[in-house]
């Protein structure tokens, strides 16, 4: 790590609690041990500690669902301060869905109740002989086999465990039977409403019979420079709560469905069109959300901002009456825009489901919109389905959405395990090219973005880690603000260099871990690097934790590589090629092949990666100490 | 706690920690906050303010009412906890305290604990005893901190007066909306 050596360690670091638990659920077996000082300077928290330990311990090629597989839970140095978001903690494995370095991020109460109990890192291998849980009580730490837990949703599995330790504020992140049979879309809840849904986490603790994990703690944190950081920690906390943060603590994150439809980049009927009359009318806006469903806006521990709106059906509704769920835009866009519905109460309905039965409600809205575009086209029918499934269905959203969660009927079989699945088993079927209905990246569904002209994004969504993501570098915000011309394809360097900056210190966001939301409360990087500093006593500098981000980037990267990464990974789904919107600000305009693989040149030169394969260089890898990775590349095969 | 502008009532302050429910989102930072300024280290386990939540959408914190004739004072058999005439507030004498918990059971709100290490009774004292280390330079003087922290200024400091008050016209709004409507034309 020469690199590096210009940045001292203290001693005695604070923040972290430096203690990894290596736990093989196969013979029960438990141990201890101490994270080094410079294994946390290096790998700053969640996501880098888990490129590192993802890379030197999860065997190339292993089968997702196998006990094989390493899952590892991690956070970083600031749990249970009040740094604003703070109580953010990171799931990762060899994904499920995407087949490669599968991350998901989940806040709550659970990175707080973690470091509270001494936890940093907890490496899970192997499988329980039966359903189990694993509980982090301070220092004591057990599996618990729980059968009678079986087939229960995450709310009653939380409830239930809270019963059981009389403490109502026990975290618990678990899995619901979507997990447990393990869909590849399988997500973790915890907190009732806070999900790590991305890339079938989910599925990988079902694998290994792991029910729920249960974080208790009594220990008080410390941090290096008390009095600086309370100073800095309180102005934070002032500036999460004004003018950076207001969009995503007023109207929440669906006020951008207003805002994105404008730009014409907002995904209706399964991404045909990026605008809608029912948005243009008001009838389906963030505004309207919020003005009649929302009822309550909360927060999660340590969090300024309070960005989970939970919204209200009232007693009177026929089909389900005081039902309450937590929204966002993601999930106005899945079962809401991309399946053509504007019925809210379906909305909350099938987002109930996935959070209480366990699936990722992206992956999961998008999957139910690929259905509704291949009914639509006659491509699957009522014969198939039991029922109609037209854009813009209701009942029969909410009917279809909680069979693909249990894996049950035509909906469970077919599309109970993603986008990607379902076009493959359709054209095993005989439905010939079902998978160009998939709105998927690397197998991973796309987030509430389309990508009609916004050829930044385009390229940063493809090159995602984890496979279609608008939070592994934001460059949707390249094209949203204008910073590059998003419908031609100039400047490949230049946007290749702002995608790459972006990604860096948004893997360290990933890896403090802290709230993406916050990314504008700090006047820069130095002030993100400053706090770490006050915190760990690391005296850490912007340009330092900017490399960092480089190198957790890459060793990620790498990780893809040896499971059989190629540039062709780094595709948008084919629709964006052929097919143009009929309306709005992007009407007539498609992705043009030539002009993307440009932009993606562009963004692997920027990378110091190949520009023809996209693979790190030798110098690249060196420069970023990366020097353990050199000559073992060779892909594995593994893409399961 | 006495300044000026405080209303006395019969030469006590009956000021106490209020927290408005519809503005609290239950983030636990005055719980972080709290134990921190009186201890150095974060451990929302050492907090004199309780975060209450119960789901799906109820989110509210409490801390010491400032009862009179306080049934913790009343209920301590080592008699170590003893109420402020001027300021209402609750003092524990931690030499006095054995951790027996009966204040804990007495109290009607359960806005007593026991500290998790020192095992001595921990109440609300509207932060008289907090560190010298973080008290605000602006304010320069000793102030709840968790009022200071709130992201969204749900808490506040008031007596019953100033409750009633606001109660009050709040209702006189409701009930009489339209003669006030009146007046804004």
């Amino acid at each position: 790590m020469s690199k590096t050596k210009e940045i001292p360690i203290p001693d005695k670091i604070l923040g972290y609690s430096q203690v990894r638990l290596d736990v093989d659920l196969t013979d029960g077996k438990i141990s201890k041990s101490t994270l080094s000082n410079e294994f946390c300077r290096d790998w700053i928290g969640g996501y880098g500690f888990a490129a590192k330990i993802l890379w030197d311990e999860c065997p190339a090629g292993v089968d997702p669902l196998s006990p094989e597989n390493v899952f590892l839970y991690a956070h970083g140095p600031f749990p249970a301060t009040i740094l604003p978001t703070s109580s953010k903690y990171g799931v990762f494995a060899k994904s499920p869905l995407t087949g490669m370095f599968g991350m998901a991020i989940s806040s709550g109460s659970v990175g707080a109740q973690a470091r509270r109990a001494g936890i940093n890192m907890i490496v899970f291998k192997g499988k329980a002989s039966e359903l189990s849980y694993m509980v982090v009580d301070d220092d004591d730490y057990y599996i618990v086999p729980c059968p009678d837990l079986a087939g229960k949703g995450c709310w009653d599995t939380e409830e239930h465990i809270r019963e059981e330790f009389q403490d109502q504020r026990l975290a618990v992140m678990s899995i619901g039977p979507a997990g447990e049979r393990m869909s590849r879309m399988g997500c973790i809840t915890n907190d009732r409403n806070r999900q790590a849904g991305r890339t079938g986490m989910g599925a990988v603790m079902g694998s290994k019979n792991l029910k729920a994990i249960c974080f208790r703690g009594t220990k008080g944190v410390k941090v290096a420079n008390p009095v600086e950081f309370y100073k800095l920690a309180r102005k934070l906390i002032k500036v999460a709560n004004g003018p950076a943060t207001a969009k995503y603590r007023d109207l929440g994150t669906p006020s951008g469905i207003t805002s994105y439809n404008k730009l014409g980049m907002f995904p209706i009927f399964n991404h045909r069109e990026g605008t809608w009359e029912k948005i243009d009318d008001g009838t389906f806006t963030g505004d309207t959300l919020n003005n009649d469903w929302v009822v309550k806006k909360v927060a999660c521990s340590q969090c300024s901002i309070a960005c989970d709106h939970i919204a209200k059906i009232p007693k009177t509704h026929p089909h389900w009456p005081n039902l309450y769920a937590s929204i966002d835009v993601e999930l106005c866009y899945g079962f809401g825009t991309a399946t053509g519905n504007s019925d809210w109460p379906t909305i909350f309905k099938c987002v109930q489901l996935c959070d209480d039965l366990g699936i990722d409600a992206i992956s999961g809205g998008v999957s139910a919109a690929m259905a509704c575009e291949l009914y639509d086209l006659g491509l699957i029918t009522k014969k198939d389905l039991g029922y109609e499934l037209p854009f813009g269905s209701t009942v029969n959203l909410v009917k279809f959405t909680e069979e693909m969660i249990l894996g049950k009927g035509f909906a469970g079989e077919i599309f109970g395990d993603g986008t990607k699945q379902a076009g493959i088993r359709l054209e095993e079927k005989g439905i010939k090219n079902a998978s160009y209905y998939g709105m998927q990246i690397k197998g991973l569904e796309l987030p509430a973005f389309d990508l009609h002209g916004m050829n930044s994004f385009a390229v940063g969504e493809s090159v995602s880690i984890r496979g279609a993501c608008h939070l592994r570098n934001g460059a949707y915000g390249l094209d949203a603000k204008g910073t590059f011309d998003r419908f031609s394809y100039d400047k490949p360097l230049e946007r290749g260099k702002a995608i790459k900056e972006l990604e860096d210190i948004y893997a360290i966001i990933d890896s403090y871990i802290v709230c993406k939301f916050t990314r504008g409360i700090y006047e820069n990087d130095a002030e993100m690097a400053k706090v770490f500093e006050l915190v760990t006593g690391i005296p850490v500098t912007d340009k330092f934790i900017q490399k960092r981000g480089d190198a957790i980037v890459n060793l990620s990267k790498c990780f893809n590589i040896r499971e059989g990464w190629t540039r062709d990974d780094d595709h948008p789904p084919e629709r964006f090629f052929k097919e143009s919107h009929t309306r709005g600000p992007a009407k007539g305009v498609v992705l043009k092949e030539d002009g993307y693989q440009q932009l993606l040149s562009g963004y692997y030169e920027a990378r110091g990666w190949d520009i023809k394969t996209g693979i790190p260089t030798d110098e690249t890898l060196k420069s970023l100490g990366l020097d353990f990775v050199i000559g073992k590349l060779k892909p594995a095969g593994g893409k399961k | 706690m006495s300044k000026s502008g405080i209303k006395k009532r019969g030469g006590v302050v009956h000021q106490f920690i209020i927290v408005d429910p519809n503005l609290c989102t239950g983030c636990e930072t005055c719980e972080s906050v709290c134990s921190f300024v009186h201890d150095g280290e974060f451990n929302p386990i050492n907090t004199r303010i309780h975060r209450v939540r119960i789901e799906p959408i109820l989110n509210v914190a409490l801390a010491c009412q400032k009862c009179d004739d306080a049934p913790c004072v009343r209920s301590c058999p080592e008699k170590a906890l003893e109420q402020d005439k001027q300021t209402g507030s609750i003092i524990v004498d931690d030499d006095k305290c054995n951790g027996c918990a009966f204040c804990i059971r007495a109290c009607d709100f359960g806005v007593l604990s026991l500290h998790i290490q020192s095992q001595k009774a921990l109440i609300c004292d509207l932060c008289e005893t907090m560190k010298d280390d973080y008290i605000d330079p602006e304010r320069g003087e000793r102030y709840p901190a968790c009022i200071d922290v709130c992201p969204k200024e749900a808490i506040s400091l008031k007596d019953v007066e100033q409750i009633g008050e606001e109660k009050r016209i709040d209702a006189v709004k409701r009930l009489f909306g339209d003669i006030l409507k009146e007046t804004e034309a």
